[in-house]
């Protein structure tokens, strides 16, 4: 809130100071506390880091970059709120933000009927599947993660799995999204267990899929302390399956609160920005990663994280679409649209009026956690 | 075979931490028919607080005792900032009192920590005893040993000391208890750090198998609550057994029905027991003691 405070200040004062009108004004709500902060706070913290870091080199253009940034806390009614104040007060020409599917979905229908090209940093499919003319999005969806999880199977030979999802809305949905593709990789789901997001022991669930027949290998979608205890249930239960973890916990705290004995040859779809330092020169997203991961932990002195990553491709996105529009928010849809090979933290993203991803599976690496550390697998 | 047995480890292990939340809710409630919806907090905060001084480099066992301390501290000033003030009030307001407190820590605990999850290690290692086939971390022991300790030190406090009859009887008829000597207010605030002191020894023991971040105190609370509605609010004996019988019930079903239906099962149960048992298993003989 304080955050928000300042920035809506001090970008008052620049305004009514030096009538710099010819400012390109961006507006901002991400989900900075409240449930949703894991995502929100390094979002927050990356758009304020990446303006200004655009302001300092020159701006777009010669002008600088107007920033307006709301915390709206996760809640979808006040993102709307925010996103109006957006477009009607502040009267910003573009849109990042949306921390969360609901956040987004609020955001969403603002900035379709006031015609502003909005980027939102939520997950669901749903977001861009219809496509909508002004919003695009630079996270990745559940959907491709299990994509990227059965294609991995499918090499290992594996077809018969058992699922064990958490009931919050990241496990619920991406459950439902790979239960939805696995026919595609021929993949069969012999169990299908769930645990709610706060429960502290998943022993039955796994005894129950341990004891089912067949079974190859476990898929756990899900957020949270939840992953972290079902690794370390399996390795107490002494399971020899391989074990299987969403994007959603690729993160060095994961193998921290799970235990590096415990996480030995778990398998998940992280981005590059998790393994920078270990990625080949040859990689094209190298550099991308090891520079914003430089600046970001030299500013905050905290670990970069996925979710950061998500805003800082949506404000470089912004600013070179803002490059070609300038301060006109038909010309910036169109040059977001028109965007082609561009290399992000998340993937590299080729936008067009089918696709307002613009990413494919590549974008996901699969990694290996080996002696408490990450490895890349392909 | 050993499935069943894994299953009443597991719900074991997840009913005694039930019940040592659940334990957490006697005291205060006793000494003034108040739920202290911050209990949960209370745990949260026995748990981040040894996480934290644990990695500014204190010893384990000296964390903990700290972490201890800190909540009880927290607990008594909880009383006499919010709730003593309020004296007065009907009990649904000094409730409502406790679910606005359990907010405010909260969002401190989210500025003054971090909003990430934390562990500390186990005590004993996690190398998984084996029984019979089926397995438990030596942590959750230390869980069911924690409560059970807890549990008898509140029958005893109750049942054969002055003070713990003195908690009793200002819940009972504050004026009365003033009347026959009772310091109703030390009462009120030794009640408070003694719950708090209680969830925190919970936070300290639960936190390497559930573990830890701002925001667990409200499930935490919530399955507290339920346990010591399940067994008769005000009773340890009931906070107990309730919160062992809750997590069997949901391990049970997630083992044997559907793990969909674990939370609505064990919610039914309670709904059907205090259907017929409004006081709970064990809630009417508190009454009678008082």
């Amino acid at each position: 809130m304080k955050l928000f405070m300042t920035t809506a200040v001090s970008a008052l004062t620049v305004l009514g100071g030096t009538a710099a009108m010819a400012d390109i004004k961006l507006g901002a709500s991400v989900s900075a506390s409240g449930p949703a902060a894991f995502l929100g706070d390094p979002e927050a913290k990356t758009i304020e880091m990446m303006v200004d870091q655009i302001n300092e080199e020159g701006g777009i253009n010669g002008e600088k970059i107007d920033l307006v940034l709301y915390d709206d806390g996760g809640d979808p009614n006040k993102a709307r709120t925010f996103a109006t104040r957006l477009v009607e007060d502040d009267e910003v020409v573009a849109i990042i933000g949306g921390s969360t599917t609901g956040t987004t979905m609020s955001i969403l229908s603002v900035a379709e009927d006031a015609e502003v090209p909005f980027i939102s940093l939520a997950g669901a499919i749903q977001i861009i599947d219809p496509v909508h003319k002004w919003v695009f999005k630079t996270p990745h969806t559940d959907r491709m993660a299990c994509e990227k999880i059965f294609s991995d199977m499918q090499k290992k030979g594996i077809t018969k799995i058992g699922m064990i999802s958490g009931t919050d809305g990241f496990g619920a949905s991406m459950q439902a999204q790979c239960k939805d593709v696995a026919p595609k990789y021929a993949i069969e789901i012999l169990s299908d267990e769930t645990y709610g997001p706060q429960d502290a022991d998943m022993t039955p669930q796994l005894t129950k899929i341990r004891n089912t027949q067949g079974v190859q290998a476990i898929l756990n979608p899900g957020f949270g302390q939840g992953p972290a205890i079902v690794t370390r249930n399996k390795a107490q239960l002494g399971i020899d399956l391989p074990l299987y973890e969403s994007h959603g916990v690729a993160s060095d705290g994961f193998i921290e609160l799970a235990g590096a004995a415990a996480a030995e040859g778990v398998r998940l779809p992280g981005t590059a920005l998790l393994v920078a330092s270990i990625l080949p020169e040859s990689d094209p997203q190298k550099p991308v990663v090891t520079a914003y991961k430089a600046a970001y932990e030299a500013k905050y002195g905290e670990t970069v994280s996925t979710f950061g990553g998500y805003a800082h491709d949506a404000v470089d996105l912004m600013s070179h679409a803002m490059k070609t529009g300038g301060n006109d928010p038909a010309a910036i849809r169109d040059a977001l649209e028109a965007t082609q090979g561009y290399v992000g933290t998340t993937g590299i993203y080729s936008f067009s009026p089918e696709d307002h991803l613009g990413l494919d599976l590549s974008a996901f690496k699969m990694l290996e956690i080996h002696d408490g550390g990450w490895t890349l697998i392909d | 075979m050993d499935a069943l047995l894994q299953f009443l480890l597991s719900g074991v292990t997840v009913g005694a931490v039930y019940a040592l939340v659940a334990l957490g809710f006697t005291i205060i409630y006793n000494a003034s028919d108040v739920v202290n919806f911050a209990q949960g907090e209370f745990v949260m905060l026995g748990g981040m607080i040894t996480v934290f001084t644990y990695q500014a480099g204190l010893p384990l066992p000296l964390a903990a005792v700290l972490a201890i301390a800190i909540t009880s501290l927290v607990g008594v000033a909880l009383n006499k900032l919010a709730l003593e003030p309020a004296r007065g009030a009907p009990v649904v307001s000094l409730i409502i009192i406790t679910i606005g407190a359990s907010i405010f820590i909260r969002g401190a605990a989210q500025l003054i920590f971090d909003k990430q999850l934390h562990r500390f290690p186990s005590f004993s290692g996690d190398q998984p005893i084996h029984i019979l086939g089926a397995t438990l971390v030596p942590q959750s022991l230390w869980v069911i040993g924690g409560a059970v300790l807890v549990f008898i030190g509140l029958w005893l406090f109750f049942t054969k000391t002055l003070t713990g009859k003195a908690v009793l009887a200002t819940a009972n008829n504050r004026l009365a208890a003033q009347l026959v000597g009772i310091n109703t207010g030390w009462i009120m605030t030794l009640s408070f750090a003694l719950s708090a002191a209680i969830g925190a020894l919970a936070g300290v023991l639960v936190t390497p198998i559930t573990l830890v971040g701002y925001d667990v105190g409200v499930g935490l609370a919530l399955k507290g609550f339920a346990a010591a509605m399940l067994g008769g609010m005000g009773n340890p004996k009931g906070a107990l057994v309730g919160g062992i019988a809750l997590g069997l019930l949901e391990a049970l079903t997630a083992g044997y029905l559907s793990s969909q239906y674990k939370d609505a099962v064990a919610f039914i149960v309670i709904l059907a027991v205090l259907f017929v048992m409004p006081q709970g298993l064990f809630g009417k003989s508190t009454t009678e003691r008082v």
